[in-house]
């Protein structure tokens, strides 16, 4: 082919210079689209939280606050509401140095028992137990939880549990005990609640409706 | 398979000899991956099968990552496979340090399934991070090992560098070099720690998605590529000209594709539109790929029968596997991949089964398929055969393990159905929502389909292995008589 030009379509040199014009194209927009992403995702600040300025990842004080999970008509779907109202995470304020400290752990823990080759986070992961995206707020611990673990609120609840789920069993599938200690739960939980404010563009979708009904007796609530 | 480290012909290539090294691991750690895969299936159906011993976490860690780490393993070994026949290079530059590399690398990859095994989790201090379990889905290798993987492939790739500079340029081995390259940078994206768990996803898809969806595919293209001219002597130019297309659509669609898997992990709403677009592009040169080998395969028979020559193929079993990679990385990365890569379908699909359905097919269809095939040509070259053809045991591989694969596809797609219009569409996701799902009749028997397909893949693999450890000793006899 090379001897004879017939067409650019069967020239080798015009689809691998095709190829790398390409790719680098591609490379360039991803590369441009990371560096606007990383704006965006980055962990936000204390201040911002206090006055009330969204982050798609708030600060880890957010524990302090009360987090939902609602239907925001404007955009269709469920997004994450912080605040106003405080809801400090086992009662007691935290600044935003032990905020921090709690949620590493938390998230040291969670990799280091390889939560994610049986749950998702944020979807990703196995799927041999439930998506804990936003398990901070599943209506299984406001009432269920902590009658069965016999703990006055829900954040105990999920120590107990994580410490000891053997001794929990709602299925027949269980978690089992992977050695927890009391600290490493409390992060876990710091790591779950904080998790649970992050702007995941509605999903899990659905899930307050899961919530609603849990509340009022639908079908399937236990 | 064994003896072909006594016998003949390669003890001429060094690179060859390596490459069959890397093979035997492969297999080893393949048959692993099934093992694994069987137990996990198995733990789904009866949940208290070795629990708190040998947890469900654990076993399907040990099946992900054998099924990584085989791959890896294969793909090095098509690499030297390759290399003196692509290059024109009879020893690679650094065969000593290359074959150091090699029982480094196999020692690390022992400690590390052992650690998996019996030590499975740590505390939560930055050193379970370095020494036990990174914890973090099919990157879960301890950081020591990370560094170690990084060090032997760079070893190993220096090798293929300066053996590629030394001689002959060949446009499959450009590909290569250049794509090698892009494949052992990204893993650096995946070996650092944060507490930002949206930050932390968003680097690890560069590893994971780059790799499988881009430089991983360009790979398998180069693979088919030197495939085709080795077993059916498909011309040169006609090859290396899909090549160069096939990647201008591989990563022209690939890399962007990234943007499916930032939908739903507190990443901007923009990657909606630019995933959308990309991943829905993804099929296209897998279509390509489809229809470049079967037409290959024809105009070079066509050529055959011309000169009356009866078979154009001269390794029955390549050919078989290849044709297969072509259909099944259509299928399972293609179509499977499409089936749930828009947004609209993605936000009620996105960690449910219908993942784990693309999974089986797209590693099984796009990956496993052609690095089996390489395994053909490498003892095809051990030998010294000329002609190789399939035997009983090779067509019994070929369609149990096709037919399992898919047969575990369709099971856990059926699941993952069940899974999204139940858990996610009908309850709204959560704890109960699951379960109500998971515990449903259809759902249970989609996943005693999955396991029993899954037993048939592994008489298929025993198929293979018994296969591989015979092939080349009989097709030699047979020719020499």
């Amino acid at each position: 082919m090379a001897e004879k030009k017939a067409s650019v379509w069967t020239s080798i040199s015009f689809w691998r210079r095709s190829a790398a014009w390409v790719t680098g194209f591609a490379v360039i927009l991803l590369i441009f689209l990371t560096f606007d992403t990383m704006k965006q995702i980055r962990m936000g600040t204390d201040e911002e939280l206090a006055k009330g300025i969204k982050r798609r990842i708030p600060a880890p004080t957010v524990v302090n606050y009360k987090i939902d999970y609602k239907y925001d008509e404007k955009r269709g779907l469920e997004a994450p509401v912080i605040g106003p109202e405080k809801q400090p995470l086992f009662g007691k304020e935290l600044s935003p140095k032990e905020a921090a400290a709690m949620l590493h752990l938390g998230k040291l823990t969670v990799q280091a028992k390889n939560c994610m080759d049986c749950h998702t986070l944020l979807g990703n992961g196995a799927y041999y137990a439930p998506d804990l995206t936003k398990a901070w707020l599943d209506p299984m611990w406001e009432k269920t939880m902590p009658a069965m673990t016999g703990a006055k609120s829900k954040e105990e609840a999920m120590v107990k549990f994580l410490m000891h789920p053997e001794k929990y069993p709602t299925h027949a599938r269980m978690m089992p005990n992977l050695g927890i200690t009391e600290k490493e739960a409390r992060g876990v939980v710091a790591f779950l609640k904080h998790m649970s404010s992050i702007d995941t563009n509605g999903y899990p979708r659905g899930f307050s409706k899961t919530a609603k009904e849990f509340e009022t007796g639908g079908t399937y609530a236990k | 398979m064994l003896s072909s480290i006594k016998t003949n012909v390669i003890q001429d290539s060094p690179s060859k000899k390596l490459a069959m090294m890397y093979f035997r691991v492969a297999l080893v750690l393949f048959g692993a991956q099934l093992l694994m895969g069987l137990i996990a299936g198995l733990q789904f159906l009866y949940p208290s099968f070795l629990y708190g011993i040998f947890d469900f976490s654990v076993s399907r860690m040990v099946h992900i990552n054998a099924l990584v780490v085989w791959m890896l393993y294969a793909m090095i070994g098509a690499v030297y496979l390759m290399l003196p026949d692509e290059t024109g290079v009879r020893v690679p530059v650094a065969i000593g340090l290359g074959k150091l590399a090699f029982w480094v690398l196999t020692a690390a990859v022992t400690v590390v399934v052992l650690v998996y095994i019996f030590i499975q989790v740590g505390p939560g201090k930055e050193s379970t991070i370095w020494f036990i379990n990174e914890g973090r889905e099919y990157l879960e290798a301890p950081r020591w090992a990370d560094i170690g993987i990084v060090v032997v492939v760079l070893i190993f790739y220096a090798n293929v560098f300066f053996t590629y500079l030394k001689g002959e340029k060949t446009g499959i081995m450009t590909v290569m070099v250049a794509d090698l390259m892009a494949l052992a940078g990204l893993y650096l994206a995946g070996m650092f720690f944060t507490d930002n768990i949206s930050m932390d996803q968003y680097w690890w898809w560069w590893v994971i998605h780059l790799w499988v969806e881009a430089t991983w595919e360009v790979f398998v293209g180069a693979l088919a590529a030197y495939g085709l001219i080795r077993v059916i002597n498909a011309k040169r130019e006609i090859v290396e000209m899909w090549l160069w297309i096939e990647v201008l659509m591989l990563f022209g669609s690939g890399i962007l594709g990234l943007g499916h898997h930032y939908f739903w992990i507190g990443t901007p709403e923009y990657w909606w539109e630019i995933g959308a677009l990309f991943s829905a592009l993804e099929p296209v040169p897998l279509v390509a790929m489809f229809v470049h080998v079967l037409y290959d395969w024809g105009k070079e028979q066509g050529h055959a029968d011309a000169h009356g020559k009866g078979t154009a193929i001269a390794n029955g079993p390549v050919m078989a596997w290849i044709s297969i990679n072509a259909f099944g990385n259509f299928l399972g990365a293609g179509i499977w991949g499409f089936f749930h890569t828009l947004p609209q379908v993605n936000i009620y699909t996105h960690g449910s089964q219908f993942t784990a359905a693309h999974g089986h097919l797209a590693f099984f269809g796009a990956y496993a398929t052609i690095l089996i095939g390489m395994m053909y040509l490498g003892i095809q070259d051990s030998y010294g055969i000329h002609r190789m053809k399939a035997t009983f045991k090779s067509k019994m591989a070929m369609f149990l393990i096709t037919f399992g694969v898919v047969g575990m596809t369709v099971a856990l797609t059926i699941a993952g159905y069940e899974q999204v219009l139940v858990e996610r569409a009908e309850l709204g996701a959560g704890w109960q929502a699951y379960f109500t799902a998971q515990n449903l009749p259809w759902y249970i028997q989609a996943q005693i389909w999955r396991e029993i397909m899954g037993v048939v893949t592994f008489v298929g693999f025993l198929y293979l292995v018994w296969d591989l450890l015979t092939i080349g000793k009989t097709a030699k006899a047979a020719e020499e008589a």
